[in-house]
Parts: C-alpha cells; structure tokens; sequence
C-alpha cells in the first residue's frame, strides 16, 4: 500500500539498509520500530567506514606520511559535512564527541568552571524542561548542586506539549541557562525552540538544544533555531555509534574553558602550564574516533541526497498511520500530541491490562523490535502517572506494512494475555 | 510461534500476575527496603518481618511486568513461615536457576510454583524481572537480622 508522503523511492531506500534483509527466530522477518533508540545503517556507511580502516587507517593530525594526510583529510572532510547539514557559519565551531551525552557534559562542565560573565553561581538558574532525557537532566543538576545554583524546569500539559504559560517568571534575569530538546523522545513532541531561544536571549541566557531526535527527521540551520549550542548524536542518523556532535558558536566556545586535557587540545605544554589550540581542537583531547567520523559524514550526505525534507513528510505519514492504527486498539492510550504535525516520529503509549515488558516481549517473538521502560526519561514518565511505556519508532526505511505487523502484533498481545 | 513465549509466560505465572499473593504492605516489620531495576524502572518496596528465627512475613509494593509481579507472589509463599536458614537456602536455589541460562533442572520439591520460572532463565533480559524482589528480600532480611540481633 502507498500513502501520500511516503517516500516515493522506499523499497529502493530498503535495499540500502542490509539489516532489514534479515530474519530473526523462528523465521520471523525483522520489523525494525526502535530508531529513536537507534537507527540501522546504510551500505554506503559501512563501506565508507571498511574503506577507512582498509586504506586509509592512521592517526589524524599528528602522522608526517601519506596515510596520515589522507586519514585526516577524511577526519576534517567528516566535519565540513556536519557544519553544512546543520548550516554552520564555520567548521571550527564543529566539535566531535562522544556521543550527545557528551556534548551535553561538556558544556554544563566548561561552565562550572567558567570564569567572568559565564561563570554560574549562587542566584543564578538553569532551566530545563520536564520531558528531558536524563541526558539533559543530570548535567544540569550536577552543574546547579556543585555550584549552589537553581535548577528549574517548563513542566507540561496534558497533551504532552511544553507548559509555556509560566515562561516569563520561568525565564528571568537570574537564567544563565535555557537547555531543552527540540523533539522528544518520549512523547515525541516538537518544541517551540525558536520561540523559547528569543525569550532566554533577551534576557541574557545560553540556549542550549538537543537535537538528538531533531537531526533525524527535521531539516536543522542553527541560525534558524538561534540556538547558541546544538548536541545531537551519530548512531541515530544513521551513523555509527561513538561519535556525537557539538555545535557552538565561536565567541561561546572560545570563552568557555577547555574539557578534556591531552594531546591535540594544546598549542604548546612546558612543565609549569600550557596553552592551548583554537576551537575546534581545544574541546577534542587525545586521538578522536576517526573512522566514526568518516562514517558520520558518509550517514549525513547519505540523509542529504535523500533530503530531511522528503524524510519529514515520510515521518508525518508514517506516524499518521501508525496512531490511525493504534487507536484501533482497545484500551491503548498514546502519551503524547496526536497531531503528526506537532510531533515527531516516536509514538509511547500503554495499553490496559499489559506491562510494557510483556507487549515488547510478545511483540519481539513475531519479530517487531520495539522499546520497553521509561526511555531515559523518568520524570516525563511520572508527569503521566506511568512507570514505563512502550514505544515505536520509525523511519526513513519504516513501510506502512510494518506498521500493519506492530498492530497485528498489539492484538495478538491482548489475546496472548486474555484482555478484553 | 508461541513455544519459546510459552516456555517464558507458564500458566503459573500469569496466575499469580493476574493474583498476587500476600501483596501490600503490612505492620510490624523490622526491615522496609525499595529496589529498582534502572533498566526498565521496575520498582518494589518490600518489607520483613522475623520472629522467633522464622520469616513470620513479606509483605510488598511492586510494579512491573509480569515476571518480577508474579515472581515476588511467588516468593512470599516461598518463604513466610520458613526459618530463615532455610527461606535463605530456597533463595540460593532460586537465584541459581535464574543464573542457569536454561540449563538447571530446578526441584519442585524445593520451588514449587518457583519452577515455572525456569522458562525465564533463557532470556537475559527477563533474569533481572524475576530476580528484582528476591534481591529485595535478601536485603531486608539480612537488615531485620541486624535490627533483631
């Protein structure tokens, strides 16, 4: 079956992913709804990283041979690739991490050792929201606790969208700090960061955004957002594992202090003191994750050529089928905005009489991989009265059929434990 | 399909999700412990109390999926009106079926209902469900033991 805005090009974007060819126990074919987790990889991702490790594996920026120029060569390739998918003004404000995670520690722990006007103390606030994941919860609550600053926090409504009703006496002069997630990966919210950076700005504050759910399905320009950082990790735009992003703005990253100390990060070391190099390798110590790199960049051209605009609307028609479909189910409550246009393409919800581990445990025995538990997001959880839920999760590769298979399944689930 | 699901979901256990026992928090106890598996955020309060060298009660909070639900009804028949020597030993026996990965022939003698768990032990992922209020105990008991001492 076809549905307006699916990609027209799906069964050949199909046969790009290997994974998807596979079948599990029993014969089963694999129904692969857990992207917001982690996406599957391209062939042309996994080639690119065999060809590094093949041809062109050495060291970056410290080898003085041919394979050093070309592995760094394909290193700072990886970054003007990033800079242009996100449309940074520069490269260098392009700084590889970890993962988002990462990121995210970097810029609460540069700035606890901040001096001058970023310095946070006493009196001063970060805000956050309730729908974080714990990744742009811990951070900031170990920055506020070590530093004798207020943690606040935007809580939500009852459709799981931002409460934007307190936002004046939320955002004040005491903010140093605004840090929230573009979209959710709970409830799959999209949130109003534009609007939320233009309030923190007036008033002085640093935007910080997590894009970790943003980068796979919406087009991202950082200027667009008026973020002054934007994090998002690789694995989930089809990427491999081990490799995150950091955006900032220069005159922010040139300011903060350095992270990490070790090679690559200095402009010279004596005994006494050092000085150190020019963003963006002050905030990337000792050998970085090369061929991560390379196959970050080879996933982000891979998204591009497909365009974030043609994923988007694929997401939208996709999600629009798949709450079309779970509104069928009997006792099955979506947590969560249920206009696609307002949401990405996480769908959690619970369902009467089952716990999430059962639905997943049932589902996973036909085949259909779905996520069980509070998916790193406990308060949001707890904003909705639920422990834990179970989530689906599409994406450029999701058909209609799978969606079918996740239903079917759903069904199958309340007769295998007798609901209704 | 369903025989390797079957094998994890026994009649047993679906009967003691869909009807606890001896679930809810009682007076007196000695001991109240609240374990969670950070996983998936399966949480139980539980609490003992001994008397007289025996296990006199269990009583608990839990939520979860049905393994760790059914798990904890099945523990408190287990191990109420046992001397804890003995509730301690059942404990072992249990905690190495769960550990066997599917390849320990658990005694029924000993288990009882606990046996249906076995299925369990095949997928990694469930151990930690039915281990959660075990560990709870475990812990409560060795508290109340120093509480009592």
């Amino acid at each position: 079956m076809t549905l307006p805005g699916l990609l027209p090009e799906l069964e050949v974007i199909r046969k790009d992913f290997p994974i998807l060819e596979r079948t599990l126990a029993g014969g089963m074919p694999l129904v692969y709804l857990d992207s917001a987790n982690t996406s599957q990889k391209p062939q042309c991702v996994i080639d690119a990283m065999v060809d590094h490790l093949e041809r062109h594996n050495a060291n970056v920026a410290r080898a003085m041979h041919q394979l050093g120029a070309e592995s760094s060569e394909a290193f700072e390739n990886a970054r003007d690739v990033v800079a242009r998918f996100i449309g940074a003004p520069s490269r260098d404000e392009v700084i590889f991490t970890k993962n988002a995670s990462e990121a995210l520690n970097l810029v609460a722990n540069t700035l606890a050792w901040a001096t001058g006007d970023l310095a946070i103390g006493e009196g001063d606030e970060v805000v956050i929201t309730e729908m974080e994941h714990h990744s742009n919860i811990v951070p900031w609550q170990l920055l506020t606790q070590r530093k004798g600053a207020t943690l606040r926090w935007f809580g939500l409504t009852e459709s799981g969208e931002l409460d934007l009703s307190d936002i004046d006496s939320l955002i004040t002069e005491r903010t140093k700090v605004v840090s929230l997630t573009w979209v959710s990966n709970m409830l799959g919210t999209i949130n109003p960061v534009a609007e939320i950076a233009r309030r923190a700005h007036e008033v002085g504050a640093i935007v910080v955004v997590d894009a970790s759910q943003a980068a796979p399905q919406l087009p991202v320009d950082v200027t667009e957002v008026d973020a002054d950082v934007l994090v998002f990790t690789g694995h989930k735009v089809v990427g491999p594992t081990g490799i995150g992003v950091l955006w900032g703005k220069r005159s922010l990253l040139e300011q903060l202090p350095p992270f990490l100390g070790g090679g690559e990060m200095i402009e010279t070391v004596r005994m006494e003191r050092s000085t150190y190099a020019g963003i963006p390798h002050k905030f990337e110590a000792g050998t970085p994750p090369i061929v991560e790199a390379v196959g970050l960049g080879a996933a982000l051209e891979y998204l591009a050529a497909v365009g974030l605009d043609n994923i988007h609307r694929h997401e939208q028609a996709i999600t629009a089928y798949a709450l079309d479909g779970l509104a069928t189910i009997p006792g099955l409550r979506v947590l969560g905005p249920l206009d696609v246009t307002r949401r990405g393409g996480a769908v959690a919800f619970e369902m009467d009489g089952v716990h999430p581990h059962d639905i997943a445990q049932v589902l996973d025995s036909r085949g259909v991989a779905v996520r069980a538990g509070h998916h790193c997001a406990k308060p949001a959880h707890a904003r909705f009265g639920v422990q834990s839920s179970t989530r689906m999760s599409s994406y450029l590769y999701t058909t209609p059929a799978e969606i079918d298979a996740l239903v079917e399944g759903l069904e199958h689930t309340r007769a295998y434990f007798k609901v209704g | 399909m369903n025989a390797e699901l079957d094998s994890l979901y026994q009649e047993i256990i679906l009967d003691h999700y869909k009807n606890p026992h001896h679930a809810g928090l009682r007076e007196p106890y000695e001991a109240e412990v609240h374990h969670v598996n950070p996983t998936c955020g399966d949480e139980v309060t539980l609490r003992v109390h001994l008397a007289e060298g025996k296990v006199a009660d269990v009583s608990y909070d839990a939520v979860g999926c049905s393994i760790s639900q059914a798990s904890a009804s099945v523990l408190t028949d287990l191990v109420i009106g046992k001397p804890v020597d003995e509730a301690m030993s059942v404990h072992e026996e249990f905690l190495t079926l769960m550990q066997g990965k599917g390849t320990v022939e658990p005694d029924e003698d000993v288990l009882e209902d606990g046996i249906a768990f076995a299925g369990v032990a095949k997928f990694p992922a469930r151990v930690k469900c039915a281990l959660l209020s075990w560990m709870a105990w475990k812990d409560a008991t060795a508290r109340s033991l120093e509480e009592t001492r």
